[in-house]
């Protein structure tokens, strides 16, 4: 285990999202929704040094397994993360997350005049780039980038 | 068969020879002055018109009428109320239980596509909001083939309102199918065309520039096409008031231009073109208007997979 990951203690059963690019800790935490209220340990290293990114953060949460469309929010917000899943302090399985090809309805289309924002219908979006991210509504083509994705997210 | 049962949402789903196909049959349609011909009776078009519209409705309906079929419409008052209450998915399953072909014009942007995802018979975009118009740049490039004898190796000018006008986009985009010599995008500022069809163009390796006065490049273009400023689209009213009349076509900027310069509009036009240019050779909008009919006719056939003998 890295030096960085020891400067919070370990957690016994949960998610350990490693990878994530510096200073965006804090929106990961927001777009899976965690106030800080909940009972359960998270521990948060921001800015710590890395041989991939140089530096990044690191966000430890005990007691929670992500569920996939969580994991592609995380995708989206932080495309280099990865995710350990901790059991009994062992990591039992590590992957990097992934900008799914399609975006299916994680975020609303921000053109007012997109169908989707008038009948209940599942936005979609295809993958145009993923670094830069880029992504294309199905319906009114409207192009939608990272920033108002995390704009969406984490309100 | 590309045509056959197929839905027509975005221009970019056919090919030159798809085009191709389609311009033959329309030369038929013209050659044979065909007004009326028994090769669609008994099918239905319903035409559901929730925005305005002159020309792609009524040309629909002659087209349909002309090859024997019968027209429901849905207009005005109608649409409108349906607008502001029933769900647009139940109104296409109405559509869809009692036509056999559904033309569309909806200003959200994506409803001919969502329409088509709800409906069984084959779904026709008559214009959705700022997005597409795919017969309308099926209809342009005729029009230009017809007048320039082809559309490759032409410069073309597209002068307006390129953000918002739906007509502009999918003639943009239809000619990235082909290989025009150079596209000049020519608009204020503010209206400059939508970062996503200008892609499209990149990626179709279409040599275009934007700029703002057509004066600058009117000698070099064989073909202008001009839209008018889409009030109706502007989200804000200042942001309209700011562009207003800031573009007008005169006979002075055609003194530089080439005698054989065409242009085309899809019409209506308000004052971005001046009147007295209607009465000369450069004129060709109101060819291009005449030229609904017989493509929509053409289109028609194609789709119930009916030949013009």
């Amino acid at each position: 285990m890295s030096n960085e990951s020891l400067r919070v203690r370990r957690i016994k059963e949960g998610t350990v999202i490693d990878h994530i690019p510096a200073g965006l800790a804090l929106t990961v935490m927001q777009i899976l929704g965690i106030k800080g209220k909940e009972e359960n340990v998270i521990a948060m290293v921001m800015n710590v040094e890395s041989e991939k990114l140089g530096k990044k953060d690191i966000l430890k949460i005990e007691g929670k397994e992500l569920k996939p469309e969580e994991v592609n929010k995380v995708a989206l917000v932080a495309p280099t993360a990865t995710i350990n899943i901790i059991k009994d302090y062992a990591v039992v399985k590590k992957f990097r997350v992934s900008i799914p090809d399609e975006i299916r309805g994680i975020i609303s289309c921000p053109n007012p005049t997109c169908i989707t924002r008038r009948e209940q219908i599942e936005p979609r979006f295809k993958v145009i780039s993923r670094n830069p991210l880029k992504l294309q509504c199905e319906y009114c083509g409207t192009y939608v980038n990272r920033e108002e994705v995390i704009q969406q997210l984490v309100k | 068969m590309p045509f056959l049962n197929r839905d027509i949402l975005t221009i970019t789903d056919f090919d030159r020879k798809d085009f191709e196909e389609l311009f033959l049959n329309a030369d038929k349609i013209l050659e044979k002055k065909i007004r009326k011909i028994n090769l669609l009776e008994g099918k239905i078009m319903a035409s559901a018109f929730f925005e305005p519209s002159t020309r792609t409705r009524l040309s629909f309906e002659a087209a349909m009428k002309r090859l024997g079929g019968d027209v429901i419409t849905l207009v005005g008052e109608e649409a409108i109320s349906i607008k502001k209450g029933e769900s647009f998915i139940d109104t296409v399953r109405m559509l869809d239980a009692y036509s056999d072909i559904i033309v569309i014009r909806h200003p959200y942007e994506g409803a001919a596509k969502l329409a088509a995802e709800i409906a069984e018979s084959p779904v026709i975009n008559g214009g959705d909001g700022k997005q597409h118009h795919p017969t309308q740049a099926f209809i342009d490039l005729y029009t230009v083939r017809k007048l320039k004898g082809g559309i490759d190796d032409l410069v073309y000018g597209v002068l307006g309102d390129l953000k918002y006008a739906r007509t502009a986009n999918s003639f943009l985009l239809a000619l990235a199918k082909f290989r025009p010599r150079k596209i000049y995008l020519i608009s204020p500022d503010i209206l400059r065309v939508r970062p996503e069809t200008k892609d499209y163009l990149t990626r179709h390796n279409i040599n275009f520039e934007e700029l703002r006065d057509v004066k600058d490049v009117i000698g070099e273009l064989d073909i202008l096409y001009v839209t008018r400023i889409q009030k109706e689209r502007f989200p804000d009213p200042m942001e309209y008031e700011r562009v207003k009349g800031s573009y007008k076509l005169t006979m002075s900027i055609l003194e530089n231009a080439k005698p054989t310069l065409k242009i085309l509009h899809p019409l209506p036009k308000v004052d971005e073109i001046s009147r007295d240019i209607d009465h000369t050779e450069y004129a060709a909008y109101f060819t291009q208007a005449r030229f609904g009919v017989p493509v929509r006719m053409a289109l028609l056939t194609l789709i119930f997979g009916k030949e013009i003998a």
